[in-house]
């Protein structure tokens, strides 16, 4: 098969996996979002009827309810949405080996650098392309201990009791807009399991990309980590650049029970006309431990507030944000903590970059509810930014419901100063690499909690972003 | 060849950028291959300017006169370009840099200084930093530390001295180095600069400083006085001497002559 691509130059506000990859689907829905779509999609995915039903039900919700007036500016959405396909499957068959794999679709992994950069320390690898797992292993030995690394598709079929326990009892249907627009349409995304007192030392790894002109991407992750369990969930991704509109709206549930620990990394970078519209939301028991480690980059918009809900005593949740926006994009990020339980601890540390025209929001709520004595939570947000025209916002929701807390809040404003870009220059760095450098040091303290492939490869982006921009 | 001075000032005038406040007033300077000049001065006399200007920042513009660094114009250059050009300025307030530690920035620097398509030896840098930082008595753990971010002033002082000694400029350009240091610590940097002018006896220097007490460690073949934004005076190592003893007053009601200099009373 032919492979044409467009690989961009690299060049300031050029979006970095700007190529394109010619592939057949195998089985495209219609456009837009209707029952019809959401029952072959079911239908398609041989599901059993409580899941159709689910599917339908979450249809009429998503029909009920308006579109959020606040945030970042929708008015857009609905034409884009009309224009999208709800479902694209590129293959009929789940993957088991690297070697299966065909080629066009390695090519597009190799571009994005997984073959080199993952496979080798991966464990296990659920890489997506368009909707659905193409390329799914688990290392033996965890198959050994019993944890569950499947597509969703695969967690329904082959694990349906625990998958019907807890699929949508994190975020239920109604949560809003997107959720249940997700509920309806999901596919694709990732099942996790480990099982009580499991630990896993090797991060498990998702990768997938967009790459369907006019394809919205519904991904649905389910991570249940049982007791005093341990476990590190990484997921990246980028899209191509296209022309339209493009929408990814993505709904990832999280159990952490009594005594797990569980971090979630994700950096996405998505092209610059991308909706991505994503709720993920975790719950701990007690003694549990949660982070949220998000890093946004690129879209048109995104609306993102990863959230720790911390049922039980001595719960903890850390979100650990960086939204990174350019010219014309908007991020509207930041977290949520709800103290359910005594003793419960929480940190959020958000840090936002906007250059150009653009824009970042932090949005965040700390709720803490009537009995979770001895609540303490802490929220520091940092804006950076490096032009005159570029804008940040700061809006803090605080309810407190219970007089022995403690929470804080900080936040912070900066720009770029000529003197520290003096001082460097001075030094025979040039000035945009040096505004790169500023930069760097200033989501340093996130970023090196990244993996290192990670960290240099966010550190490369910035590189990239920062050309160009002095002057 | 030997005869071009490594650099030569004439007539510098120098304002704020965007504002009417001039602060360089018509300055002559020239220091030649080699040589250690001292700029002393009253507060507020213009010396940071001057080093400033020198170096390239942008807040100041250049209205009158010409510098000439090695025989080139070095007011068209922006600041990196002078630095590659062998201009280094120790700053008399060094800026802060979060999330970026010392080893990192000197490795960028030192990899800008090298040729088009010369990659720095990660290893020969590693080697060449901790011998630096051995000569300056500065921790190894230092490196790691983020720039100047909760740092003493001694230590911001010696962290320029350092950096200093890994891009070896033509022309140091020293402000107040010595400010904010004890005794022990002064010594500790003047002996780094004169180990650094005895690898190089071609390194030209321009102690900008306050005191004397400098001037006890780092030896100056010329010293002139700056008042408004001229030199008005120049001469040997005597003239801080008497300034030492005498203090600026004498030279604050003389109006200097034309020509930048003025005679002593
Ligand atoms: N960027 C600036 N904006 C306004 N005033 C300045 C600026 N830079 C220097 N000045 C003024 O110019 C004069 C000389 O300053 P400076 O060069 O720092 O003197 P010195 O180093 O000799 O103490 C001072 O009055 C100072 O306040
Ligand atoms: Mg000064």
């Amino acid at each position: 098969m032919p492979v044409n691509e467009t690989v961009g130059d690299l060049n300031l506000d050029e979006y970095k996996y700007d190529f394109i990859t010619t592939s057949e689907p195998v089985f495209r829905a219609q456009k837009g979002l209707s029952e019809e779509v959401v029952r072959q999609i079911s239908a398609h995915k041989d599901e059993p009827e409580w899941m159709l039903d689910f599917r339908l039900k979450a249809l009429k919700v998503y029909e009920s309810k308006p579109m959020p007036k606040w945030g970042g500016d929708l008015d857009g959405l609905e034409a884009v949405l009309d224009e999208i396909y709800f479902y694209v499957r590129p293959q009929d068959q789940m993957e088991r080996s690297w070697d299966d794999v065909p080629d066009e679709i390695k090519n597009t992994f190799e571009k994005l650098g997984i073959p080199e950069a993952e496979r080798k320390v991966l464990a296990g690898v659920g890489a997506q392309y368009e909707s659905e797992m193409v390329y799914h292993s688990l290392r033996e030995e965890w198959q050994k201990q019993g944890v569950i690394f499947d597509s969703i598709e695969d967690g329904l079929k082959n694990h349906p009791e625990l998958f019907r326990e807890h699929f949508g009892t994190i975020i239920p249907t109604g949560d809003n807009k997107f959720s249940a627009m997700n509920s309806a349409v999901w596919s694709g995304g990732s099942f996790v399991y480990v099982p009580k007192g499991v630990s896993l030392d090797t991060p498990l790894q998702a990768y997938f990309r967009v790459n369907q002109e006019r394809m919205g991407q519904f991904e649905r992750t389910l991570i249940i980590i049982d007791e005093g369990a341990q476990a590190h969930y990484i997921e990246g991704c980028t899209a191509p650049v296209y022309s339209t509109e493009s929408f990814h709206s993505g709904v990832i549930e999280i159990i952490v029970k009594d005594n797990a620990r569980f971090r979630y990394t994700t950096i996405q970078n998505w092209s610059n006309n991308m909706y991505n519209l994503v709720t993920q939301r975790a719950i701990v028991g007690a003694g549990g431990h949660m982070e949220w480690l998000d890093g946004n980059l690129g879209s048109k918009l995104t609306m993102k507030y990863p959230s720790c809900y911390l049922m039980g005593e001595g719960a903890h949740g850390e979100i650990l944000s960086i939204a990174y926006s350019g010219d014309g994009q908007h991020q509207d990020t930041g977290g949520k903590v709800v103290h359910v339980a005594p003793y419960t601890t929480s940190s959020i540390v958000s840090k936002s970059i906007s250059k150009g025209t653009g824009r970042s929001t932090y949005r965040g709520l700390c709720k803490v509810h009537e009995g979770a004595h001895h609540a303490r939570s802490n929220v520091e947000c940092d804006a950076l930014l490096i032009n005159d025209t570029s804008r940040t916002d700061t809006y803090p929701y605080i309810e407190i419901e219970e007089s022995d807390a403690s929470v804080g809040h900080e936040a912070s404003v900066s720009k770029i100063g000529e003197e520290q870009l003096f001082y460097l220059t001075s030094r025979g760095i040039r000035a945009d690499e040096a505004m790169a450098m500023i930069v760097r040091g200033f989501i340093e303290p996130i970023a090196k909690q990244l993996p290192l492939e990670y960290a240099v490869e966010l550190n490369r982006l910035i590189e990239m972003e920062m050309e160009g921009s002095v002057g | 060849m030997s005869d071009v001075p490594v650099l030569r000032i004439e007539g510098l005038e120098a304002k704020v950028a965007e504002s009417e406040l001039g602060i360089l007033n018509g300055l002559d300077l020239q220091i030649g291959k080699g040589e250690i000049h001292a700029i002393m001065g009253p507060n507020g006399s213009g010396k940071s300017t001057l080093a400033k200007v020198l170096a390239g920042h942008p807040g100041y513009e250049v209205t009158s006169g010409t510098v000439t660094f090695r025989g080139e114009d070095l007011l068209t250059l922006e600041a990196d370009e002078r630095s590659l050009a062998g201009v280094f300025l120790a700053f008399q307030y060094p800026v802060e840099i979060a999330g970026v530690s010392i080893a990192n920035f000197l490795r960028t620097a030192v990899q800008a200084h090298l040729p088009e398509g010369e990659e720095l030896d990660i290893f020969d840098f590693s080697d060449i930093l901790t011998e630096r930082m051995a000569m300056l008595d500065m921790d190894v753990t230092f490196a790691e530390r983020h720039v100047n971010d909760g740092f003493s002033g001694g230590e911001k002082k010696r962290n320029e001295i350092l950096q200093m000694a890994m891009l070896k400029p033509k022309l140091a350009v020293m402000d107040e180095t010595d400010s904010g240091l004890d005794i022990d610590a002064l010594k500790i940097v003047a002996d780094g600069v004169n180990k650094l002018l005895a690898e190089d006896p071609d390194m030209s220097v321009l102690l900008i400083t306050h005191y004397q007490r400098l001037l006890d460690y780092i030896k100056p073949h010329h010293v002139h006085v700056m008042v408004d934004g001229r030199i008005v005076e120049s001469g040997g190592p005597e003239v801080a001497l008497e300034l030492e003893a005498n203090g600026y007053r004498t030279y604050e009601t003389i109006e200097p002559s034309a020509n930048g200099s003025a005679p002593v009373a």
